[in-house]
C-alpha cells in the first residue's frame, strides 16, 4: 500500500503518522479533578444542611456558588488552563456550563452587549441547553406514561 | 520571463528582495527565533479594543517598517499585495487603508505570503520598480473565528497547530543585490479527503508534495541543489509526512528540508503541540531569520513553500474535507 494511491489510503497512513492523546493520563486527570469538584460540592452542601437548610435549598446553593466560581476564574483567564488539564473533569460539572457560557460572552464583547454578548452568549451552550432540554421532556413524557400514580405523589 | 514545464515561471531578471520586516506577538517572542524579529509585541491587544484591530496595527506597522527600513520613498511603491485569514481579509485591508498605494488583497490562507512574493515578481518583471508583499495572522482572531472561545476550558488534540501572531513584510524591486526571486512555482488544488481541521499538515502536506515534485520535474533541479528547503506551516506532523512521501517519490529531502511552523516554538517549552501555522508563520520565519541568513550569505538558496488549507469554520461543520494548496519561490544569491 502506498499513501497516495487513494484518499483511504491516504487517510489511514495520516492515522498511524499522526499522535494520539494520551488517553490515560487525561482519563486520571480528568477523575481526580472532576472528583474534586464534586466533593467541593458536596463540602458546601453538608455545611448548608448543618445550617438548617433543605436539601433542596442546599443544592441550589451549591450550584450558585460553583457557578459563580467557575464564571470568576473564566473571566481570571485561569478556568481554560484547569479545563486545559482536567478536561472532562472540569467540564462535565456545571463549572463546565458556567465556562460554556462566560466564555463567548467575554470573546464577543467587541461586538457589542446586544449582538455581541447577548446574541453570542449560548455559540457553546446552545447545544447542551437544546439536547438537555429536549432528553428531560422525552423522559419525562416516558415517566408520566408508565408512573402515573407518582406523578400524583410530586 | 519564461515558462517552465507546467507550472513554473524562470524570470529574466529576478526581482530583488530589497528590504523585510517582522513583528510578532508575546508567545513568538519566547520562542527560539525571538531575536531575529525587528519588534516583539508584550501583549496580544498592543494597545488596541480587539484582536482584529491589533492585527490590523501588527500589518500595518509591519508595512511601514518594511518601506522605512528599505529607504524607498512611499510614492516609489506602484502595489501592494497583502493578506490574512480573517473572513473577506479584514486585518490587511483595514491595516492598509491609509497605506495610499495601489492595492491588491489576496487569498491563500496560510500560503498568501508566498502566493504575494509570486505575484509581486511577476509584476515587476512587466511593468513595476517597487512592490510590496504582505502577510498576517493572529492567534486570538483566528481561533475566535475558526474554533472556539480563548477562555472555553477545552483540550487541543497533540495534531493541532497554533496560530502564529505577527505579519511579515518584503519589498521587491526589479534592481538590487539580491537575495533575487529566480522562479515561482504555482500550485495545485489537492485534497486527499483530510477533514480533521485539528490536523492541517496532514491536510496541506500532499499539495506541498505537488509543488515540491513539480518544481524539480519543471526546473531539472534536485533537492541539493538548495541550502534549505522550507515549508510555510506543516507542523511536526506534516514536516514528517512530507519528508516520506518525497522519499517515496525519489526525492531525499531530509538533510536540508524544515518547515517554518517547526522552528517558530519549542515544542515541549511552549505547549504548541504539532509547531506554528497561519500566514503569519511563514512570512515571520523568512522576514525575520532567513533573510538575515541570506544577508551574512550563511545561506545562498532557499526553496520557500507556503502552505495553505483552503477551509472555514462553516466548510468543516458540514462535514467537507480540507483542500491543501502549496506555492513555491526559489530564492537565490
Amino acid at each position: 500500500m502506498k499513501p497516495l494511491d487513494s484518499k483511504k489510503d491516504y487517510q489511514k497512513y495520516v492515522e498511524q503518522k499522526s499522535p494520539n492523546s494520551p488517553i490515560f493520563k487525561n482519563c486520571f486527570n480528568a477523575f481526580w479533578v472532576g472528583g474534586l469538584i464534586c466533593t467541593i460540592g458536596q463540602i458546601i452542601m453538608n455545611i448548608c444542611k448543618s445550617k438548617g437548610f433543605s436539601v433542596e435549598i442546599s443544592g441550589t446553593i451549591v450550584s450558585i456558588i460553583l457557578i459563580g466560581i467557575s464564571a470568576f476564574l473564566t473571566s481570571l483567564n485561569i478556568f481554560n488552563k484547569i479545563g486545559k488539564f482536567a478536561g472532562a473533569g472540569s467540564l462535565i460539572p456545571i463549572t463546565g456550563f458556567a465556562n460554556s457560557i462566560v466564555s463567548p460572552s467575554m470573546e464577543y464583547k467587541s461586538e457589542g452587549y446586544i449582538m455581541g454578548v447577548g446574541g453570542k452568549m449560548f455559540t457553546v451552550a446552545g447545544p447542551v441547553l437544546v439536547f438537555g432540554i429536549s432528553t428531560s421532556i422525552i423522559i419525562g413524557l416516558i415517566y408520566m406514561i408508565f408512573n402515573t400514580q407518582s406523578i400524583t405523589l410530586v | 520571463m519564461q515558462k517552465l514545464g507546467k507550472q513554473t515561471i524562470k524570470f529574466d531578471t529576478p526581482p530583488t528582495i530589497t528590504e523585510v520586516a517582522s513583528i510578532v506577538g508575546p508567545k513568538e517572542a519566547n520562542g527560539p527565533l525571538a531575536k531575529y524579529f525587528d519588534q516583539c509585541l508584550e501583549d496580544e491587544f498592543w494597545g488596541e479594543k480587539t484582536w482584529e484591530k491589533s492585527e490590523s496595527k501588527i500589518i500595518k506597522e509591519t508595512v511601514n517598517l518594511a518601506i522605512s527600513k528599505s529607504g524607498i520613498p512611499n510614492n516609489d511603491i506602484e502595489y501592494c499585495f497583502a493578506g490574512d485569514l480573517l473572513n473577506q481579509c479584514i486585518s490587511s485591508s483595514f491595516g492598509l487603508r491609509g497605506l495610499n498605494i495601489p492595492f491588491l488583497g489576496i487569498f491563500g490562507a496560510c500560503s498568501t505570503f508566498v502566493e504575494g512574493l509570486s505575484l509581486g515578481a511577476i509584476i515587476i518583471e512587466a511593468c513595476a520598480k517597487h512592490v510590496l508583499c504582505a502577510a498576517s495572522s493572529h492567534f486570538c482572531s483566528a481561533e475566535k473565528q475558526f474554533r472556539f472561545p480563548l477562555e472555553l476550558g477545552n483540550q487541543r488534540p497533540p495534531t493541532s497547530q497554533w496560530t502564529v501572531t505577527g505579519a511579515g513584510a518584503a519589498v521587491l524591486s526589479k534592481t538590487g543585490n539580491g537575495p533575487f526571486i529566480t522562479h515561482i512555482t504555482s500550485g495545485k488544488i489537492i485534497d486527499m479527503g483530510i477533514k480533521d481541521s485539528n490536523n492541517m499538515g496532514a491536510a496541506m502536506a500532499p499539495a506541498a508534495l505537488d509543488t515540491l515534485l513539480c518544481h524539480f520535474n519543471d526546473t531539472g533541479r534536485s533537492p541539493s541543489y538548495y541550502d534549505v528547503i522550507l515549508t510555510g506551516d506543516l507542523g511536526h506532523v506534516g514536516k514528517e509526512i512530507l519528508t516520506e512521501l518525497a522519499l517515496e517519490k525519489g526525492y531525499n529531502i531530509k538533510s536540508n528540508y524544515n518547515d517554518c511552523g517547526v522552528l517558530i516554538f519549542d515544542k515541549e517549552k511552549q505547549d504548541t503541540h504539532a509547531g506554528g501555522s497561519g500566514c503569519g508563520c511563514c512570512a515571520t520565519v523568512f522576514s525575520g531569520y532567513f533573510f538575515k541568513q541570506f544577508k551574512e550569505r550563511k545561506i545562498k538558496r532557499i526553496l520557500l513553500i507556503a502552505t495553505g488549507a483552503l477551509m472555514n469554520s462553516t466548510s468543516s461543520q458540514q462535514g467537507e474535507s480540507i483542500p491543501g494548496i502549496a506555492h513555491a519561490v526559489s530564492i537565490e544569491l
